[in-house]
């Protein structure tokens, strides 16, 4: 599903990110990528779904190598992951139903897919009846939620989250994790960048631990193995 | 692309026109104000080429043709004449009608002349005009070295100063239009800059999805060229109406010095065109520019 081999990153300021990361995920694993601040983490991340490109080594998403890949590549490269942040990332003029149409719609779908698919993960984020509502009329982990759905919104086979709980307060982020569990049950690959202890301690998976650039600890059923 | 997405790409660039209002007027007037001074400027300066042509090309070379002259030598003149390059046309004018042009260019006081018709003092002539009015001073300067050729006059000195303003002139038109255009350019460019750069989550969340660069622009595309048009607007109409009726008011009086200005249709009409093809490159150069920036994600 997901294999890097021997990945490089130095950005052009001279910080090096990625030194030398090798690692294989499966078809519907589910990932933590734990580690200190400024540990490579989010470059880890980006590298998946190629906002940075590696200085050297492959990456492979179903058999495609992102280092190799054209730029005019990437956006059909992007259709099938699904990516989430931190700061939600919603557009808000658009109301929760357009945010996540707006994911179908720059596909070129027709509208009466569109229409059906929508409605179909806004329900599964529980979200229904806020459909018409705009992002600033809800909770954070509303707002989480639907950027969640509009991630799924065209059933990726993976989905990679750069802390999506960060900014949210613990139960909530309880909540959208009861999201990502389902989601990852219908067998989408989920890889996850986090600093939540509490989910990675009581929701046991497999924990990547990255610091100076480099994979230090890969456990199935890890710990988060920080303070704080 | 399917017409669906035309459809929405439309729908979408006169969205953001309407919602970005005080952007898209500050657009829409950079346009307008500075295609009115290309629209003005153009105005003045197509037709001071023009007067300035109907000057050069009143230029001609008048070669006076020695009184001895047989009249078998007249033809192997002119052919010889003829065959210079840059010659256009050479016209034979002889003693008589050359008195009574004379004679009518004077007016009330050319009749005092009108004696010395049976007495004519004046020599037989040839005319000449040169393809291109600049080169008149070299091909008379090549004439005057022929036998049987009194004098060569084209109005020596006076000639040669008009063709170096009316070429001043026109190289310093073209670098004013060029560089209002530049200044055109970078000032809508920057204003349409700003709209976007309020959009650039927008643009950011576009390619993340899996947007093509192709479909993230096509409505800036569609927008920038609105933006531009909208623009060219009030200078085209200002330009129509404003030369109607200074081509009304001036023109009539030019007519005492021999020069017109150049009628007003179809300059207008090709003016016009050309205004909401710059304003509508513009925009659309205008917002590319600025789209490109942020597609990079």
């Amino acid at each position: 599903m997901i294999e890097m081999k021997d990945v490089w990153k130095t950005y052009p300021n001279g910080v090096m990110a990625l030194n030398g990361i090798d690692i294989y995920i499966d078809k519907g694993e589910f990932v933590y990528v734990v580690g200190p601040s400024g540990a490579g983490k989010s470059t880890f991340v980006k590298c998946m779904y190629r906002e940075e490109k590696p200085t050297k080594g492959s990456i492979l998403i179903q058999g495609t190598d992102l280092a190799k890949l054209r730029e005019r590549h990437i956006p059909k490269m992007r259709r099938k992951i699904g990516v989430i942040f931190q700061d939600f990332k919603l557009l808000p003029k658009l109301t929760v139903y357009e945010n996540v149409a707006f994911a179908l719609e720059v596909i070129e779908e027709s509208p009466k897919v569109i229409r059906q698919r929508v409605m179909e993960v806004l329900d599964l984020v529980g979200l229904k009846n806020k459909a018409r509502s705009f992002p600033d009329e809800l909770s954070g982990g509303e707002q989480q939620r639907v950027s969640i759905a509009r991630s799924i919104v065209n059933h990726p086979p993976v989905i990679i989250a750069d802390e999506p709980t960060g900014n949210l307060d613990p139960e909530t982020a309880w909540e959208i994790m009861d999201i990502f569990k389902e989601i990852n049950e219908r067998g989408t690959t989920v890889v996850m960048a986090t600093h939540n202890k509490d989910i990675v301690n009581s929701f046991k998976k497999r924990v990547i631990a990255i610091e100076g650039g480099r994979i230090v600890r890969d456990e199935q059923k890890g710990e988060y193995g920080y303070e704080i | 692309m399917k017409s669906r997405t035309l459809k929405r790409h439309f729908a979408e660039a006169f969205k953001s026109l309407g919602r970005n209002g005080w952007m898209s007027f500050a657009s829409v007037s950079a346009v307008t104000v500075t295609l009115l001074l290309v629209g003005v400027f153009l105005v003045v300066l197509l037709n001071l080429n023009h007067l300035a042509s109907q000057i050069e090309g009143d230029v001609e070379i008048r070669a006076y043709i020695d009184r001895t002259t047989k009249q078998s030598e007249y033809n192997d003149l002119q052919q010889k004449m003829e065959q210079i390059p840059n010659v256009n046309e050479v016209k034979f004018q002889s003693k008589e009608d050359g008195l009574q042009e004379l004679i009518k260019s004077l007016g009330d006081e050319g009749k005092a002349f009108s004696s010395l018709k049976n007495e004519n003092p004046l020599p037989d002539a040839f005319i000449i005009k040169a393809k291109k009015p600049q080169d008149t001073s070299t091909v008379a300067s090549e004439i005057e070295k022929y036998d049987h050729i009194k004098k060569v006059d084209y109005g020596q000195g006076t000639v040669e100063r008009l063709f170096k303003v009316t070429g001043v002139a026109r190289n310093v038109g073209l670098v004013l239009i060029v560089g209002l255009i530049f200044t055109a350019m970078f000032l809508i460019s920057n204003t349409i800059k700003l709209t976007i750069l309020s959009r650039r989550k927008e643009i950011e969340i576009m390619k993340l999805v899996g947007a093509t660069n192709g479909f993230i622009r096509w409505p800036y595309f569609i927008e920038g060229f609105t933006l531009g048009l909208m623009g060219s607007i009030i200078p085209i109409l200002v330009v129509i109406f404003g030369y109607e009726f200074l081509h009304g008011q001036v023109n009539n009086q030019l007519d005492t010095v021999f020069v017109k200005l150049l009628p007003v249709y179809p300059m207008v009409l090709q003016l016009s065109i050309m205004l909401a093809v710059i304003g509508g490159l513009i925009g659309v150069w205008g917002s590319m520019t600025s789209v490109r920036k942020f597609l990079k994600v």
